[in-house]
């Protein structure tokens, strides 16, 4: 394939408009540069080290480490997804319901799309594995990050009309319903902005990366396409899960409403 | 018909009663004393222990919502899942009638249920939990923000009710309600309640 390589001095002079920016902001008194330019530093390392890692795995082309990078992409997730409940489940139960759905949501969706679509020999290659998988957990992440914390946060507000329901004998399932339908939405709002949006307001990360690689733009929607469809897919699986999960923990055999089991009750 | 016995929970001291068809009993106490608590814990709705029968058969033997139905609880904050008021009604049509007895607005459905006042909320949600025609029902304060025409209204339809069997666990903090609509009177302070007339024996 024909793509134009960087060197370290191109990467130079991009590193420079961060430093111009981050001139401007002291010369501005607006305080962002330190977090500006920390963030970008953090950035270059840890995407050095990934590069070194990517390296070496598609090198190796083990099973095992293959699916030990990828463990390690879901616990690092789940703990993404922990970090963003405010006054939601506590700590251990929002990691465990959030890592476990993405888990199954994730790993179920890429080894459907290596195994059906992409077909890379052996379907396990990390070149093809890892980087599917990190964009469906990305995206995945995001909606059951998001449906947990408007579901835990629909509970507490409508904690009323839940017990209504509940006291004219609904049950939990049925009580629960109207959060659920709102965490669901939310859950899923961005993928589906980015389904409407793509291709007209933005041009999708991997396809722009694909074309600078010197991929033939046609080429590049058809991978793109089968990529938002499993990340939709993906989201949608891991998010239900979670959200589903979360309502059983938010209730009780005996049916009742539990925001005792919340964090800051 | 409701047999209770040690039960108990947070703020609840084991208590014991028993409440018959048809009958009623009042319960009056300072706020913060247990009488939601109480009222919450008959009704399942937050954890608690102690044996709940309800015609001789314990409450685990019956499914939750099942147990609602049969002991039905209006809070006195009644919460609405829906603006629309039809909407909390198995048949609001059917509600015609009743809803005249209490004095609310034929335009009432019209309106956001957001937008009713209180008082027309705390009669709606009268109507809806009898509407699932309880044996059992807990009040808090049910004609705590009427007027004295509406609570008249509202203890009428209730003295009915009662005559066809249901039985009333009525929390207020009006003594003279409470002598006029139940042959029991309770009376609950931190979390231990007493029965009012064994109350004044120990006094005299």
């Amino acid at each position: 394939m024909n793509y134009i390589r960087l060197d370290i001095w191109d990467l130079a002079l991009a590193a420079l408009l961060l430093l111009g920016v981050a001139a401007l902001s002291l010369l501005l008194q607006l305080r962002i540069e330190r977090r500006l330019l920390l963030a970008g530093l953090r950035c270059a390392l840890q995407l050095a080290l990934v590069g070194l890692v990517l390296t070496k795995l598609f090198e190796l082309v083990s099973p095992w480490w293959t699916g030990l990078a990828a463990l390690a992409m879901v616990l690092f997730a789940g703990r993404e997804i922990m970090a963003r409940q405010e006054r939601g489940f506590h700590a251990l139960w929002a990691y465990g319901i959030g890592t476990s759905a993405m888990l199954m949501a994730a790993a179920l969706v890429t080894v459907f799309a290596l195994t059906t679509q992409v077909k890379p020999e052996p379907w396990y290659d990390p070149r093809y594995a890892l980087p599917l998988l990190g964009m469906i957990l990305g995206n995945t992440m995001t909606g059951i990050a998001l449906g947990l914390q408007r579901l835990t946060e629909g509970a507490r507000q409508q904690r009323a009309g839940i017990e209504a329901l509940l006291c004219l004998g609904a049950t939990r399932r049925k009580a629960m319903l109207p959060v659920t339908r709102q965490a669901l939405t939310t859950a899923l709002m961005p993928i589906i902005n980015a389904l409407a949006a793509t291709g007209l307001v933005s041009l999708p990360g991997m396809m722009t990366g694909q074309i600078l690689a010197g991929v033939e733009p046609l080429e590049a929607v058809k991978y793109q396409l089968m990529i938002m469809f499993m990340i939709a897919g993906g989201t949608t699986l891991g998010a239900v899960t979670a959200v589903f999960v979360g309502v059983h923990r938010l209730t009780d055999n005996r049916d009742r409403l539990r925001l005792d089991r919340l964090a800051g009750e | 018909m409701l047999t209770v016995t040690n039960l108990s929970r947070p703020g609840l001291e084991p208590t014991s009663f028993e409440l018959a068809a048809g009958a009623c009993i009042a319960l009056r106490g300072p706020s913060g004393a247990g009488k939601t608590l109480l009222l919450r814990a008959l009704a399942d709705l937050d954890p608690n222990e102690g044996d709940v029968l309800l015609d001789g058969v314990p409450r685990d033997r019956i499914p939750a919502p099942l147990w609602r139905r049969r002991v039905g609880y209006v809070p006195a904050e009644p919460g609405w899942w829906s603006e629309r008021l039809a909407e909390h009604f198995q048949d609001w049509d059917a509600q015609a009638g009743p809803a005249r007895r209490l004095k609310i607005s034929p335009s009432a459905a019209e309106r956001r249920v957001s937008q009713l006042s209180t008082g027309e909320r705390q009669r709606l949600a009268l109507l809806r939990a009898l509407e699932h025609r309880p044996e059992v029902l807990l009040l808090d304060e049910p004609t705590g923000p009427l007027d004295e025409e509406t609570t008249a209204a509202v203890e009428a339809l209730l003295r009915e009710k009662q005559s066809n069997g249901l039985a009333l666990f009525w929390v207020t903090h009006d003594k003279r309600q409470a002598e006029r609509v139940a042959e029991r009177r309770f009376w609950i302070d931190s979390g231990r309640l007493r029965e009012a007339a064994l109350e004044d024996a120990r006094k005299r």
